[in-house]
């Protein structure tokens, strides 16, 4: 288990691995939405909670497809699932190199982000706090998207598809968890939710996961 | 008719006993299929197929194109489910190699052995890349591999994994004549010592352990393709 | 872990026979002989309660005549959620007994529940107009309709996407639980985040409690309309399913005599 953490981790960061492609999104993210809507800071920071928390989501998105498609292809998937690790622990393995590749970087860069977008005082702890307790439910659903769509050759819109409505609960806590945050009250009860789903997800989802890769290698 | 496909010797046990690769004559070693089905895309391409597979001993698949000697392994191997029959086989004691050789392009010969060793909690990733003349090219990133040096480096990961029993699959396609008798000296080796191997290929390795089965006669006939399910619909 | 896994499915292989066999053809006599009866009296349930609802009942002293909506809009609502919840079962009985019926069922009800929340949702946004003055509110319900529309959505092209008729069932099973959980957790999210916008859903109207006995009896045959027209549409869909697999299925032995 841990060399497969090892292994997924070296080759995200070696070249061609995809590293940082997330965070330049959320940057992008970041940099267009005030272009967008205008250099009105009461705007801005009325709105930044949701546009980071919307940023970080979609940036996620945007590797997820990766999780299984390059070892589905080169045929490592067939291999770890008859390797003497459960099939489930190879999910909840790769869900968590992905969180570490794309999930925490963008919790240690938000704040720079919430600057650009005049997030109010207050709102940056609950930011940060809030994107490291969802991210990584974010991970894990979208590893269950992706063991689905594994099989398709061009699964890619699909995943998001399947994946967005599933990842409705999780934005609507985090980004209510740093709304509620600036403005002073309720934010831990957002949080404690936030961090429910991302521990129910953490616990089931793998389940789900597994059978769909078992699915889609048949 | 449709009898229950399993892996039937408990493997929790004899986990254990199938780490080192010294200890593998004290494994479970074999393997044996009765009456097996099995199935591409939904239409069954063998079926009754019997075979057996003792420690020690090589069985060479034959047959042209198409008759399923892919799906036969993977079928074996667990990958997918049969139609009907069964496959007795410790589990843990399979391991499968095929066109897919799962290397990483991005990382070295070396480093891609290691991690699956490790997976497998095996060591003996230096003998493994002696053993397929390996060793110099060691820390060449897999991208830099020609197609048969990466070829090579998947059959030494069957070494690495410390499984008695190998499932290879064409296994000597993109060798030259010099990598196919290094490749059949080291199934010798492994047969040597007690380990079994169910080969799909068109070239002769001239291994005296070998026998060869035919799986033509296996061809499902054209009434039962399609599977249980078809039958109901059509 | 892995093997153990395969157990069951070779306990389910070998269980199937029976069910199969007799199964797609049994389904397909038997809805042949019931449809005609379910249509005729869906037809009749609806027209009855359209009739009556809106002709035959008063105006509300606040809404006027355009609370006559509610005939469409609550049972297409209710179909919406029911309909989801079928799949969920039928997916269930597909996984644990492997019976393609029930897949094919609950592959069929997808669109056909996929177009009552379209009509729950167009409806509630001409009722919502001239009532809340907006044709969309970001109120917990349509919010979750709306998240509900996306679920449908994903299921259908999950379905169409996957060219393996017996991976395309598994997966959407796998799918359809996981998405029930979700759908759940976000129904309840939507009101906790709604509260937080508009402090209390001050938009929303609680049906049931409002409506007067005269609106209640011809809303209860709309409904019962509904779900005779909603089983009449799936058991017709999952015929055109079958006959569409018996199509598949002849051609793969053509291709292969």
């Amino acid at each position: 288990m841990t060399a497969l953490l090892l292994r997924d981790l070296r080759l995200a960061t070696r070249a061609g691995g995809g590293f940082g492609l997330g965070l330049a999104f959320f940057l992008l993210v970041a940099v267009l939405v005030p272009l967008g809507v205008g250099p009105e800071p009461a705007l801005l920071a009325r709105i930044a909670p949701g546009i980071l928390w919307v940023g970080a989501l979609l940036a996620c998105l945007l590797s997820l497809d990766r999780i299984f498609a390059l070892d589905f292809e080169d045929g490592s998937m067939d291999l770890l699932a008859i390797a003497p690790i459960p099939l489930e622990g190879v999910v909840a393995v790769k869900a968590l190199a992905h969180w570490l590749v794309t999930g925490l970087p963008l919790t240690l860069l938000s704040p720079v982000l919430g600057v650009l977008l005049h997030l109010p005082g207050p709102g940056y702890v609950w930011l940060v706090l809030s994107l490291a307790l969802g991210t990584p439910a974010l991970s894990m659903i979208g590893a269950f998207g992706a063991a689905l769509t594994v099989g398709l050759k061009r699964g890619g819109l699909l995943l998001s598809l399947l994946v967005l409505p599933l990842y409705v609960p999780t934005l609507i806590y985090g980004a209510e968890a740093v709304r509620r945050g600036v403005d002073g009250q309720g934010a831990p009860t957002a949080l404690l939710l936030l961090a429910g789903l991302t521990a129910g997800a953490a616990a089931l989802l793998p389940f789900a996961a597994a059978a769909a890769i078992r699915v889609n290698l048949r | 008719m449709g009898g229950s496909v399993s892996h039937d010797l408990p493997h929790r046990h004899s986990r254990s006993r199938c780490r080192c690769r010294s200890g593998i004559s004290g494994c479970v070693v074999g393997l044996t299929v009765i009456d097996l089905a099995c199935a591409r895309g939904g239409v069954t391409v063998l079926a009754g197929v019997r075979l057996t597979l003792p420690a020690g001993r090589a069985l060479v698949l034959r047959g042209p194109n198409g008759i399923g000697k892919t799906t036969l392994l993977r079928t074996v191997a667990g990958l997918q489910p049969a139609v009907s029959g069964r496959v007795q086989a410790d589990p843990e004691s399979l391991t499968y190699a095929a066109h897919a050789d799962g290397l990483k392009a991005a990382l070295t010969a070396r480093e891609n052995l290691a991690f699956w060793a490790a997976v497998h909690g095996q060591g003996g990733v230096d003998a493994a890349l002696t053993a397929l003349n390996l060793t110099a090219l060691q820390d060449r990133p897999a991208q830099h591999l020609s197609a048969g040096q990466k070829r090579r480096l998947g059959l030494a990961r069957l070494l690495v994994t410390g499984r008695p029993v190998w499932l290879l699959d064409e296994p000597t396609v993109s060798l030259d004549a010099a990598s196919v008798a290094l490749f059949a000296e080291v199934l010798r080796g492994h047969l040597a010592q007690g380990g079994a191997a169910l080969i799909a290929t068109h070239v002769d390795l001239a291994l005296d352990e070998a026998a060869v089965l035919d799986l033509t006669a296996f061809r499902a006939q054209s009434r039962s393709h399609g599977g249980a399910f078809d039958e109901a619909f059509a | 872990m892995l093997r153990s896994e395969r157990e069951p499915k070779g306990a389910w292989l070998s269980g199937m026979s029976l069910w199969e066999y007799a199964n797609p053809r049994r389904f397909l006599q038997t809805s042949a002989r019931l449809l005609p009866w379910l249509a005729g009296l869906s037809a009749l349930c609806l027209a009855t309660g359209g009739i009556w609802g809106f002709f035959f009942t008063p105006d509300d002293f606040r809404q006027g005549s355009t609370v006559k909506i509610i005939y469409l809009h609550v049972p297409a609502a209710m179909m919406a959620v029911n309909g989801w919840i079928m799949m969920l079962v039928t997916s269930l009985i597909w996984l644990i007994r492997r019976h393609h019926v029930s897949a094919l069922a609950a592959k069929a009800a997808g669109p056909v529940g996929l177009t009552m929340t379209m009509i729950a949702l167009v409806t509630g946004a001409l009722w919502g107009q001239p009532m809340w003055g907006t044709w969309w509110a970001w109120d917990p319900r349509l919010t979750s309709f709306l998240i509900l529309t996306l679920f449908y959505l994903g299921y259908i092209a999950l379905w169409a996407a996957v060219e393996d008729p017996d991976t395309a069932a598994d997966l959407t099973s796998v799918l359809c639980i996981v998405g029930s959980v979700f759908a759940v957790l976000s129904r309840y999210a939507v009101n906790f985040w709604s509260q937080g916008l508009h402090q209390g859903a001050s938009l929303s109207l609680d049906k049931e409690k409002n409506v007067a006995d005269v609106f209640y009896l011809p809303l209860l045959v709309c409904i019962a309309g509904f779900v005779l027209l909603f089983v009449t549409l799936v058991l017709l869909r999952t015929g055109t399913e079958i006959r569409a697999r018996r199509l598949q299925s002849l051609l793969a032995r053509e291709r292969m005599a």
